[in-house]
């Protein structure tokens, strides 16, 4: 325990990377995984099997994977961002945060999309056929009337998906992002035995008060937001 | 809701748009296709000696017995470990008495708030990083902590989710709290929880890659074997991938299957993340 | 009926699975150099010695690293591994009576960075010979001698890069291995470091230029180096000197003398030189000439 508040600055560091991870990709995932959504909902069967197989391949493949598919193969695909280098006080966003943001991206979109088409399928059929009725194009069926009830259907397993997320950015550790599991790595093997489970219950508390925070207002959302049955 | 409620049947001129947009949808995706496979034909990736060792016998046999089957075994023996544990937290954070239920709720709150690779990495220190095996057990320990808490709520939702008259029944014919529970409402839980333990065993299993990070057996640490000594990441990335996928995939038809035979039509039982007691408890599928 | 059609069937698959997998990678010699092993050890060996005792025993475990290519690598399919450390720990194993090929004798234990102390101090393992520097901090605890290779730590930067030493990296990312001492050294030395899982990844991660350097010790880099000639170079002075030594229990202060002497031999009929262009040799490092040996502690 002594061990991270010596350093407590290094332990808030390596959070800040792990929320910076959670907000950049749960945004992106979310525009990601409802324009998947629209195609595999969508009238055009080519557009629609193309995401199909996507989120069947994505979703079945473990992250790790995924992520070592993009920091490795993707230069080759011209998949490159060493153009990318922000600063922000002391925190650096360099290439390595962008694999890592792209891995996370692609990954959660597919979980969103299948969130979102479960949400679409709840949404009552007279809605759509309303919406139709008064003359309104694909697009605007599902701009206008199905999405926005889609996405409050859908907003409780949204919020797990995006739970789901802020525990998955610890695997940016294996890829060279020094976020709070990998802080937690090197700490455990520096001190002994004796600080072992403080190091532990430090990190596990950091991850769970971001847990519980955004579960907290994905809560109040959803009652703020919940569609009148 | 069906896909034909989306849009109306297209007229001869929605059917020419979508007849294009279907062509310069192929088109797109053939392009991004035709750009990867001549990118990773440029590096070298289709040589024939990047890929031979696939098809080496003695190779074959490592991927599949050191690899999956390894892999297979973390997972086989987590999920074990996970339903025992879900069932034990389960009927705990469903019991009266307030000692039972909070403790339960705690433990299962807490094992599904941390990552696992978290409690990977520090099962293994605690484990002792020089034990023989210490990162096999890291892997399934881990696992079983954060899959049983998981499974703990989709028991306590599958037996809220069977018939409030079956218990009523129940108890009118004048059985014990325990009896209700052993003779009425497990056995028809389980029917319906079926297909999201599956669900729970694709998870399990994609998980184990995590491994890596705690340098435990199984695929991924083949994967690296392979393409330290060969030079050929790309090709074994996607071998091995394709094992996971093809094994998940067979589980999800599995579930499939099972929620068809089992629950009908009836909507597969899902739980929610989000900690505060969702209303109808609908919520997402495996992550 | 039907069952023998489908038996035919599994059959015809089982064939056609049989010819396809007519692949043949991987190395045909997986033994490396041969080594001769010396007949009735044990006689020349003091009563007492833990050496006697392990020649009369006639097995013996060793620790060695598997995943760095050319100083100790085990291939998914190898029996035993290869490399630069192994073929040292071969000669001292050859030393004692034991074949070294025969792997119901010598038993190769991987070890990584951070289990190779507590497995000399709990007697898993009665020799390390895995990249282990020489330090102060690790003689307290287990008995070091050697050095039978010395390296430092330099710079691997792309061909056309404009940096010269570690001092112009200040702030920028340098790849290393997470837990080694490298990446401690590149945040001393004002750099930021990240860390991947092996040097290959950092490697790979240099060429792409998702990261402007990586770290580590001087030997492995020129390896990379070479393997990559005309994109990559090593820069700058070695910033750290790396003392590589044979690592035992303290329990068996005696084998101190016995490492020396069997190192210092090969140092002299050319074994050691031989062990060095085997492994290191093929990935273009030069031959240096052998270090000197440090004393042994008095006992």
């Amino acid at each position: 325990m002594k061990a991270v508040f010596d350093e407590f600055d290094a332990y808030l560091q390596a959070f800040g990377y792990t929320l910076a991870l959670f907000l950049v990709s749960g945004v992106l995932s979310l525009l990601l995984g409802t324009v998947l959504v629209a195609m595999r909902v969508g009238p055009v069967a080519v557009l629609r099997s193309a995401a199909g197989v996507y989120v069947t391949v994505v979703r079945n493949t473990p992250l790790v994977i995924v992520f070592a598919f993009f920091s490795f193969a993707g230069p080759t695909l011209s998949i490159q961002f060493n153009w990318f280098k922000v600063s922000i006080g002391d925190y650096d966003f360099t290439s390595l945060f962008c694999y890592a943001v792209l891995s996370l991206t692609l990954y959660t979109s597919t979980f969103v999309c299948e969130a979102l088409r479960a949400g679409i399928n709840a949404v009552p059929l007279g809605q759509a056929e309303a919406a139709r009725a008064i003359g309104l194009p694909f697009g605007g069926v599902m701009r206008q009337v199905v999405l926005p009830l889609a996405f409050r259907a859908a907003l409780p397993p949204l919020a797990s998906v995006q739970i789901a997320l802020i525990k998955n950015t610890s695997v940016a550790a294996v890829f060279g992002i020094a976020e709070a599991t990998a802080n937690m790595r090197s700490l455990l093997n520096d001190f002994g035995a004796t600080q072992r489970f403080g190091i532990f219950a430090c990190f596990a508390l950091g991850y769970i008060v971001i847990v519980e925070v955004f579960s907290f207002l994905s809560y109040r959302l959803e009652r703020r937001w919940r569609v009148a049955t | 809701m069906s896909n034909s409620v989306l849009f109306d049947a297209p007229g001869p001129r929605t059917i020419r748009r979508h007849r294009l947009y279907g062509a310069l949808g192929a088109l797109l995706v053939l392009g991004v296709l035709a750009f990867v496979l001549h990118r990773f034909y440029d590096a070298g990736t289709f040589e024939g000696d990047k890929w031979e060792v696939f098809v080496t016998p003695d190779y074959v046999r490592v991927i599949l017995v050191d690899g999956l089957l390894n892999t297979l075994k973390m997972a086989g023996a987590a999920i074990v470990g996970a339903c025992v544990l879900g069932a034990l937290l389960g009927v705990g954070k469903l019991s009266d008495h307030r000692l039972v239920r909070w403790p339960s709720w705690l433990v299962v709150e807490f094992f599904r708030a941390v990552p696992v690779l978290l409690l990977m990495v520090f099962t293994w220190f605690v484990l002792g990083i020089n034990k023989e095996g210490s990162s096999f057990w890291a892997v399934v320990i881990a696992l079983t902590l954060y899959n049983g808490s998981v499974l703990a709520e989709v028991l306590r939702a599958g037996v809220n989710a069977v018939p409030k008259g079956q218990r009523e029944a129940a108890y009118a014919i004048g059985m014990r709290k325990t009896q209700v529970m052993n003779i009425v409402l497990l056995p028809q839980a389980v029917k319906i929880m079926l297909p999201a333990i599956i669900s729970q065993c694709i998870v399990a299993l994609k998980d184990t890659a995590l491994g890596q990070y705690v340098l435990a057996p199984g695929l991924t640490r083949i994967y690296k074997q392979i393409f330290l000594e060969f030079d050929n990441r790309v090709p074994t990335m996607i071998v091995i991938a394709s094992l996971y996928i093809l094994v998940n995939l067979l589980l999800t038809a599995l579930a499939t299957w099972l929620q068809h035979k089992l629950v009908g039509e009836r909507k597969p039982l899902e739980v929610s993340m989000i900690t505060r007691p969702a209303a109808d408890g609908t919520a997402t599928g495996p992550l | 009926m039907r069952h023998t059609r489908i038996k035919a069937a599994i059959a015809v698959l089982g064939l056609s699975l049989s010819l396809a997998a007519c692949g043949d990678a991987g190395s045909d010699d997986d033994g490396g150099a041969d080594v001769e092993v010396k007949e009735n050890a044990a006689d020349e060996f003091d009563d007492g010695t833990y050496m006697k005792e392990l020649a009369e025993a006639g097995k013996i475990t060793v620790g060695v690293k598997y995943d760095q290519p050319g100083l100790g690598f085990k291939g998914a399919t190898d029996d035993i591994p290869s490399g630069f450390d192994v073929e040292i720990a071969k000669l001292l194993v050859a030393d004692l009576g034991i074949d070294p090929a025969d792997t119901d004798a010598t038993t190769w234990e991987e070890t990584i960075s951070d289990n190779r102390e507590p497995f000399l101090e709990q007697g898993k393992v009665d020799l390390v010979l895995a990249s282990y520097s020489i330090t102060d901090e690790r003689r307290q605890v287990v008995g070091q001698t050697g050095p039978y290779f010395t390296t430092g730590q330099q710079v691997l930067v792309k061909s056309d890069s404009d940096v010269e030493s570690i001092a112009d990296l200040k702030g920028e990312e340098v790849c290393s291995v997470t837990g080694s001492t490298s990446i401690d050294r590149i945040n001393e030395e004002g750099a930021k470091g990240v860390g991947f899982d092996s040097y290959s990844e950092c490697v790979q991660k240099v060429l792409d230029g998702t990261v402007s350097a990586m770290s580590t010790d001087g030997s492995i880099l020129a390896g990379f180096a070479a393997q990559n000639e005309g994109q990559l170079k090593v820069i700058g002075d070695e910033f750290s000197e790396e003392n590589i030594g044979v690592g035992y229990s303290l329990e068996h202060p005696e084998m101190c003398e016995w490492i020396n002497g069997v190192l210092e031999e090969s140092f002299e009929n050319g074994s050691w030189e031989k062990a060095f262009e085997d492994t290191l040799g093929p990935s273009g490092v030069e031959t240096p000439d052998p270090p000197t040996l440090d004393e042994c502690p008095a006992a």
